[in-house]
């Protein structure tokens, strides 16, 4: 039954599906709108199945007391008092230099070009923040966890271990991986066989492993207490881990780390005055000994004439420990040497892949024009580099991130570590899982962040 | 990343494609499935402990294996981690639980009921005799090695502050990871219940070299957990275990149950396996489900005095576990 055409050639056609722009909105729409809908109902029939089994949901139990202990727990930084004004005056600080930059974009210039916008910005970035917190020091409030702490600080005390071993671990990572990675392009035949062997075995053995051979076949097999490898009380080694002096600061610590502050803008100021001199005349004004000179002489002698900034605590044998100093435990030190030998295998791959997509006749064009091999390293290599490099090095700090859960194979108290804890304890299990996902989503986001920002950077600036 | 996630992505993933659903009758489900799902403590000589051919044999794992018999299936043991045991009994992946302290948060806010204590004992220090130590309150400062998700590790912390002394936790998520660190001299003291310790101390370099100091600080009475809801199910446990005292009440063995059932006169033995009355159809199972679990693993004193007695490899005496008409706590209400 077919009905004849109703074709009319004066009738406009129907515009909207054949605008492949408006249907693949409406395509969008859609999916986003399934996803919601199968999101939405995974949560009911999440809550709906907890019900009937009897298992309620609730945050209410973050206020109880945990009643369990937790070793190398840091203190909690209260986001009051003092805390409060550092954070605000950061934000304040980053959000002008932000704005000061939008400022000087919209007339077509860079903070950069103008040498007092240079200080003002590293003032509000660097000085603000320092000094608001020398001022309010006193104001300062942390909670030490104890096991009379709440569920909520225990797993704040989680989160910060993770955060302790994933900074510390990405900067070591990045340095060893970059120094393997140039070293497998060394042609010293040894240098180079040598980290190929490095990159080679220690990224194909898996990561849990290795945590487990530093911890039981390394670190538990060092001297026992009473027994310690000393180095003058200056350096500590045990079985229960590494020891070493912990700074105080003294009166003076405030007026040492002003006058470096002044030393370094004295440095900004002298190594844009070279710059210039150099594109003016090409001649070379000595910066790097001088600014050495200057970050040295400086705070020394304000030591010799005013007196230490810090002072040392040293450990000392109490009972079955020592006490007092700075210790890493086994479980921390690990946790980072797993880690970071692993992620830097990785890094020095990709280090080693991102100098070699540097064409061979970038090099030769620098060498012709007479740059000497740290000119053509700082100024053609490493920024076409980095630009290769970036995008999966951070690849590599998300997983360290996420791979710093392993530390609860150790006992390690971390975020999974404590979590793990908590469910078992309170029963929570919905709640706590729901949360760790949340802290670690949010970690990663931030890095992301950073290295997106970073990338936009250094990656190629057509003109 | 370890279980726990597992568990949480595989409760989300599930939760997207189930309909709410209310979990079956237990026995139903172990019958069809033929094989009683039973948790058991990560290697615990005299408890729980498999030999290196995989046959496991221990006091809980004896316990299981009457349940099963009572039901006519076959057993399967779990020794996974003890900090998921609760959430995986309560989603029904396990049917039984053993060695888990009996306590108010873990019968009232966990969907878990504990239906019989089956060993009492309480918690304990184990340290090396070269630290000079001879009693708990001289640990102040001491490092502790102890288990993630055990009531030890939360009794620990109540006695160091209860005792105004400091103490350095070292928490693993596994016992044998804690033992190995303890025999590494890692921490100067390994806590757990006193009869585990007891049991353990045998896998260390030098078992002679270490002493359990005398101080029990807590109550640790040691019980079997089921699914909170199903009371079928937890009537099944409980009398199984209670058939397993009034067996030994009674002086029937593993070896002459079958020729009590036959010639016993006692009215109470009677009922109880099967000759007379119904409680086996009234449990749900067949008139010899306390033939086949006495069978299976022999009375309670039996199983005691094969896993963890004066002539086992852990010497344990009685103790509290005595029947209670000999001094002890362990007590049947009459099967009538």
């Amino acid at each position: 039954m077919k009905k004849g055409p109703r074709f009319k050639p004066s009738a406009p056609l129907n515009t909207f599906w054949r605008d492949p722009d408006k249907r693949g909105v409406v395509y969008q729409v859609l999916i986003f709108s399934l996803v919601l809908w199968l999101g939405y109902k995974t949560f009911r029939t999440t809550l709906a199945n907890m019900a009937a089994k009897g298992i309620s949901s609730s945050f209410d139990f973050l206020n109880n007391e945990a009643g369990f202990g937790i070793d190398e727990a840091l203190p909690i930084p209260l986001l009051r008092g003092g805390i409060a004004y550092f954070i605000f005056a950061l934000a304040f600080g980053l959000m002008a230099v932000f704005l000061l930059a939008r400022w000087r974009a919209s007339r077509g210039k860079t903070i950069g070009e103008s040498t007092p916008l240079v200080l003002l910005s590293l003032a509000l970035i660097f000085f603000l923040p320092v000094l608001v917190l020398h001022a309010t020091y006193d104001t300062i409030e942390t909670e030490t966890y104890t096991e009379a702490s709440s569920y909520g600080s225990a797993l704040i005390v989680g989160v910060l271990n993770t955060l302790k071993i994933s900074v510390v671990g990405c900067i070591l990572a990045t340095v060893l991986g970059f120094l393997v990675g140039l070293a497998r392009l060394s042609t010293n035949f040894l240098v180079n066989k040598l980290a190929s062997a490095y990159v080679e075995v220690l990224r194909n053995i898996p990561l849990l492993l290795q945590i487990f051979f530093w911890y039981f076949a390394v670190l538990q097999t060092l001297p026992s207490v009473r027994q310690s490898l000393t180095w003058s009380n200056l350096f500590i080694l045990n079985n229960r881990g590494v020891l070493l002096p912990s700074p105080h600061p003294t009166q003076w610590f405030a007026t040492t780390l002003f006058l470096s502050f002044g030393v370094i803008a004295g440095i900004v100021l002298l190594a844009r005055h070279a710059a210039r001199v150099k594109n003016l005349t090409g001649r070379q004004v000595p910066v790097f000994l001088p600014s050495l000179a200057l970050l040295a002489g400086v705070p020394g002698l304000a030591w010799w004439i005013l007196g230490p900034p810090v002072t040392f605590t040293y450990p000392v044998l109490t009972g079955f420990n020592y006490e007092g100093g700075i210790a890493l435990s086994p479980e921390y030190a690990s946790l980072l040497f797993g880690l970071t030998v692993y992620t830097s295998a990785q890094i020095a791959e990709i280090v080693r892949g991102g100098i070699q997509a540097v064409p061979l006749g970038q090099w030769e064009a620098a060498r012709s024009l007479g740059m000497n091999e740290w000119q053509l390293m700082r100024f053609v290599v490493t920024p076409q580099a980095l630009r290769v490099i970036i995008p999966p090095l951070t690849s590599q700090y998300l997983n360290l991130t996420k791979n710093s859960s392993l530390g609860v194979s150790v006992a390690y108290p971390e975020l999974v570590a404590v979590g793990g804890t908590a469910i078992s304890q309170s029963g929570r299990a919905i709640e706590i899982i729901g949360l760790t996902m949340a802290v670690y989503l949010t970690i990663s986001l931030l890095i992301s962040l950073a290295m997106n920002w970073y990338n936009a950077r250094a990656k190629l600036v057509e003109r | 990343m370890g279980r726990i996630f597992l568990f949480g992505l595989a409760l989300l993933l599930a939760g997207a494609f189930m309909a709410p659903s209310v979990l079956g009758s237990t026995l139903d489900d172990v019958r069809k499935r033929g094989e009683l799902r039973c948790w058991v403590a990560p290697s615990l000589p005299g408890y729980a402990f498999p030999d290196k051919k995989g046959n496991w044999s221990g006091f809980e794992v004896d316990f299981c294996r009457a349940v099963a018999a009572a039901v006519g299936v076959k057993v399967k043991f779990d020794p996974s981690s003890p900090r998921d045991r609760f959430n995986s009994l309560a989603l029904g992946s396990l049917d039984i639980m053993t060695h888990a302290t009996w306590t108010i948060s873990r019968d009232t806010r966990l969907s878990t009921d504990f239906v019989a204590v089956v060993f009492y004992d309480g918690q304990g220090f184990m340290v090396r005799k070269s630290l000079g130590v001879d009693s708990a309150k001289k640990l102040n400062n001491a490092s502790v090695c102890v288990l993630t998700g055990t009531t030890t590790e939360l009794n620990l912390a109540d006695y160091f502050r209860s005792n105004g002394m400091k103490y350095r936790p070292v928490v693993f998520d596994n016992p044998i990871k804690a033992l190995k660190a303890y025999d590494n001299n890692r921490c100067d003291v390994l806590t757990n219940d006193a009869s585990g310790l007891a049991a353990r101390k045998g896998l260390l370099k030098n078992p002679d070299e270490n002493i359990l100091l005398p101080e029990i600080i807590s109550k640790e009475p040691l019980g079997i957990v089921v699914r909170h809801g199903d009371k079928q199910w937890a009537d099944i446990v409980r009398w199984v275990h209670n058939a397993m005292i009034i067996a030994e009440e009674k002086g029937i063995t593993q070896a002459n149950v079958e020729r009590m059932a036959r010639t016993s006169k006692d009215p109470e033995v009677q009922r109880m396996l099967g000759k007379t009355g119904s409680v086996g159809k009234d449990l749900g199972l067949s008139s010899d489900w306390a033939l086949n679990a006495i069978k299976a693993a022999g009375n309670y004193g039996e199983n005691f005095a094969r896993n963890l007695g004066k002539k086992s490899k852990i010497g344990l005496s009685r103790g509290l576990n005595r029947l209670w008409n000999k001094g002890g706590l362990i007590y049947a209400p009459p099967i009538r």
